[in-house]
């Protein structure tokens, strides 16, 4: 047995729960989620479900798996590798072994390396028996027969036994992290507050593990993960796509519009139709259309009635809402595209996340169609970022699309509930004159947004549409200067949004040697390879982030002026260093990409600027 | 209280609703028969003229969103129903206008259509039908009749052309009317019995190009042949018409057939728009010129739920049962800790 790497008291770990699709992994992940929020420590979740709906029981396939890191320092990405794997089959130790530290633990349900789950996972000899696991350190529990001992005066059928054994592999895992069991226990406790038999099947059984692993002594020490210093107020676990769903209902709120979304179904975006779908209760207007076309137009009718209109979708959506978008444009109408990106093109790898539907985003409509470009970097900033998207399409009539991907989506990390008025106040133009001296085409002078004018309102029926307009007056017509007069004001209109949005912040160095570029989803890993190298003490490297993709926020030059390298990285071939390359033509970009339909690793990123800094 | 009905007192005519746009449609064009008679139709409505909304799509037909004095938006290609479909569940409260052609609407825009008719939103939705794209200069649309030359079809069209009326009833609309663009009284009356219906309401205007399928309904509307080949359609009264109101429809087999009335008018049909089963309204809808006259009036006309309507009468119950009074409330709801 190799020496345990895990001591009793470390900044961060790793867990990997993996076992087949109908072993509940997801709800284990997600209730030892809990249970480290309440212990104060910082997360991030992902999970990782097979492809298919219904894989074949017992293989390879088939294993699904819920990854977390925690930590009592901050955590941004859920780890490259694995400190603490729990595999409830062979199946599941098959998959995951790779990404198992060196001298990691794990932790096996020992009663299904039976040999027919043996040759199901192409075992040839048990890895429990064969010596081949000698490097970590390997807990044998037998989960399934001790859940079934444990259950046995229930009366319930075999079947219904075994499944309570992902509860005895969380019992077990919380003796490891020194987690008592009574919040747990209250999660159960509401999450079967119907069904009484189960309920106590799952503190049979999660009882029946923690004892399991204190009594045999098997854990030589449990570990202990400090709680995080985090900033003071209360917090949940949230997913990316409920963070944006709920991101709007703030915005709605705010500002005192209806909420409509009108949307269809499309991987990973649907989370956030079903979730505003059960928002009934606050009012949302849900409208599940019979196409992305449909759905993007029906949108634009709800934006033009005077509501807070949304769509969601994922590229290939985008793709065929792009027509409906450059309506939007030339009508400037305040409207939000969500893109929760996958790996394309074409169907590509739908369940795998990619960051390649920038150039899309930017430039993908016909004609002279600029609009702004938002970005998200984390779970729980997905809530911040389409609130902002909100409100900057309602201040300043123009649609907005905020990127997400695959991996922000479906991923959790704690978030910090705002408090009442901390959220940014949404103040919509309004035009202080009477109607007579309206036209549907006057601006605001600063910002060129125009009125907001709906439906209902008396006085101001106007036609919008496709057709290019008359400044001021909104007619239709066809001279020559008017239309690029109104192309540049539409694009003049776009590019004054950067005197509202934030200045871009660095982190680590402020100027010097190399300056790492990330965009959206990529912050957790590129932050933290940048912490720790910082903690290895290279003082030379900096990190700008972007949120603000277009307009760019207005200090950014220099900030680049300041390095003497900038390098991008990116999960594409290089979008957001060629949209940088046209906008500040000046510096030279370094790029590094990777396309593979997975999120960065730390490791990798931190390679590559050790590999830059020494080149 | 209701916002959206105008005041008693508050009496508006044809010309409140005329924009100040000029009209630009080819001279004898039978889209300002439409647009006058949708003036003089909305002046008549209870809605309150800021709710009034126009919707269309791209094509000749609608360009009337730019001519008529209202909310309007002239949407792009095929997809007024759609955006309209938004606007409407949106804000339940809009009277909501759908001008469309059949290449518009049949063709690029036919699933918006169907889906309309399906899902029965409170559209009130006009397809103008020439036959043809008139716009693009006289390509085939999906209701060109077989045999006619086109651009696409020098030869003559092979394709078989969709009957709206069949479309419409057989993708569920509750309510479809046939209006030639020649009879003012039909139109306006249809287009009232469309305000009032609650549900989608389809109606297709034959419609002249005078440009390209000049003529193409002379049979069905000309002045000389209208009478024998036009059956209008009313409830509750027999299907009967000619110039001598001697010929009714009745059933013969499975078929619809033509009869002339002799001593007795038992046989003769009598219409009744609000027949659930759509079967007798398909026959009639489908009825084509030689073999029958064209059936033109309200075809049908059931009663069902609007889709706004369920959809708002759901957010109502759900607002009533929930205990969130606010986002922060759904925010705090289940389960959180304190740092």
């Amino acid at each position: 047995m190799a020496e345990k790497i895990l001591t009793p008291e470390v900044r961060k770990a790793v867990v990997r729960f993996s076992g087949d699709s109908g072993d509940g992994m997801q709800l284990t992940g997600d209730m030892f989620s809990q249970s480290s929020g309440w212990a104060g420590n910082d997360l991030t979740t992902t999970p990782d479900f097979p492809a298919e709906i219904r894989a074949p029981q017992g293989s390879v396939s088939g294993v699904s798996s819920f990854q977390i890191q925690i930590g009592g320092t901050e955590i941004y990405t859920p780890g490259d590798q694995v400190d603490v794997l729990v595999v409830m089959n062979p199946a599941a130790l098959k998959a995951n072994i790779g990404i198992l530290k060196a001298g990691g633990t794990i932790i096996a349900d020992s009663d299904s390396f039976s040999a027919r789950n043996l040759k199901k996972a192409d075992y040839e000899s048990n890895p429990l028996e064969d010596g081949s696991l000698s490097d970590f350190h390997v807990i044998e529990a037998p989960a399934t027969s001790l859940t079934k001992e444990a259950l046995k005066d229930l009366g319930l059928e075999n079947a219904a036994m075994i499944r309570s054994k992902n509860m005895f592999a969380l019992g077990v895992v919380s003796f490891l992290f020194s987690r008592p069991l009574e919040n747990t226990i209250k999660l159960l406790e509401k999450k079967f507050s119907t069904k009484p038999l189960l309920l106590e099947a799952n503190k049979l059984a999660l009882n029946a593990g923690f004892n399991f692993a204190e009594s045999t002594e098997i854990i030589g020490a449990s570990i202990v993960i400090p709680p995080a210093n985090l900033p003071k107020g209360t917090y949940r676990n949230i997913d990316g796509n409920t963070a944006a769903a709920w991101g709007l209902l703030a915005a709605a709120e705010n500002s005192g519009r209806k909420l409509s979304l009108s949307s269809y179904p499309i991987t990973p975006a649907s989370e956030i139709l079903h979730e505003l779908s059960a928002r009934k209760d606050m009012g949302a207007i849900v409208f599940q259309a019979e196409d992305e076309i449909a759905a993007v137009c029906a949108a634009i009718g709800a934006a033009f009635s005077g509501n807070l209109s949304v769509t969601t979708t994922s590229g290939p959506g985008a793709s065929l809402k792009s027509e409906a978008m450059g309506l939007a444009v030339i009508s400037e109408i305040p409207l939000v595209l969500i893109n929760v990106q996958r790996a394309g093109p074409s169907t590509g790898l739908p369940t795998k996340t990619e960051q390649s539907d920038l150039y899309q985003a930017l430039y993908g409509r016909h004609g002279e169609a600029p609009l702004v470009v938002l970005a998200a970097s984390s779970p729980d900033d997905c809530f911040f970022y389409s609130y902002e998207a909100a409100q900057i399409a309602m201040e300043h009539s123009t649609p907005v699309i905020l990127l997400s991907d695959s991996y922000l989506a479906s991923g959790t990390s704690p978030w910090r509930i705002p408090e009442n008025g901390e959220l940014p106040k949404i103040n919509i133009p309004e035009f202080s004159k009477p109607a007579e001296e309206w036209e549907p085409y006057i601006r605001d002078p600063e910002f060129l947004n125009r009125y907001w004018k709906s439906p209902g309102d008396p006085g101001f029926e106007h036609r919008i549409g496709g057709l290019e307009k008359k400044e001021n007056t909104g007619n239709l017509t066809y001279e020559p200067e008017n239309h690029e007069k109104m192309t540049k004001i539409r694009e003049e209109k776009i590019a004054r949004i950067a005197k509202r949005i934030p200045d871009q912040t660095v982190m680590g160095a402020q100027s010097g040697k190399l300056l790492i570029v990330g965009w959206g989803s990529t912050h957790g890993a590129i932050s933290t390879a940048l912490t720790e190298l910082l903690e290895d003490g290279e003082v030379n490297i900096g990190f700008a982030h972007f949120n603000y993709i277009n307009p760019l926020p207005q200090n950014i030059e220099e900030i680049f002026a300041g390095f003497d390298e900038i390098l991008i990285c990116e999960l594409n071939n290089g979008q957001f260093a060629n949209y940088l390359r046209t906008k500040i033509p000046q510096f030279t970009y370094k790029q590094f990409n990777k396309v593979k339909g997975q999120p960065f690793f730390t490791s990798e990123i931190k390679a590559e600027i050790i590999n830059t800094l020494t080149k | 209280m209701q916002t959206d009905v105008k005041d008693k007192t508050e009496k508006l005519t044809r010309k409140d609703f005329v924009s100040d746009q000029a009209v630009r449609w080819c001279p004898g064009c039978g889209d300002y028969m439409i647009l006058a008679n949708m003036q003089k139709a909305f002046a008549q409505m209870d809605h309150k003229k800021e709710h009034f909304l126009s919707v269309s799509g791209i094509g000749c037909s609608s360009r009337i969103t730019y001519y008529l004095d209202t909310y309007g938006i002239h949407s792009i290609h095929g997809r007024a129903i759609a955006v309209a479909t938004g606007a409407k569940l949106a804000k339940p409260e809009l009277n909501v206008w759908v001008f469309t052609g059949d290449g518009d609407c049949m063709a690029i825009g036919g699933n918006h259509f169907i889906h309309a008719c399906r899902r029965n939103v409170d559209l009130n939705i006009i397809v103008f039908n020439n036959k043809i794209y008139g716009m693009t200069k006289g390509q085939s649309s999906p209701t060109t009749p077989a045999g006619l030359k086109t651009k696409t079809a020098p030869e003559g069209s092979y394709e078989t052309p969709f009957n709206i009326g069949e479309v419409a009833i057989g993708a569920g609309a509750t309510f479809f009317a046939r209006v030639p663009d020649n009879d003012h009284k039909l139109m306006e009356d249809v287009m009232m019995q469309a305000y009032h219906h609650k549900g989608t309401s389809v109606i297709e205007v034959l419609q002249n190009c005078v440009i390209f399928t000049d003529g193409i309904h002379e049979q069905i509307t000309g002045k000389e042949t209208k009478d024998d080949n036009q059956v209008i359609l009313e409830h509750g009264k027999p299907m009967v018409f000619g110039k001598e109101k001697n010929k009714g429809l009745c059933v013969n087999g499975m078929k619809l057939e033509s009869a002339k009335i002799e001593n007795s008018a038992a046989d003769i049909l009598i219409h009744d728009v609000s027949e659930p089963d759509s079967l007798m309204h398909l026959a009639l809808a489908k009825m084509q010129f030689p073999h029958h006259p064209v059936a033109m009036g309200v075809i049908r006309k059931t009663e069902s739920v609007s889709y706004e309507k369920s959809a708002h009468d759901a957010i109502a119950r759900e607002k009533s049962r929930t205990d969130f009074k606010n986002a922060s409330d759904l925010f705090r709801s289940g389960n959180t800790w304190d740092i």
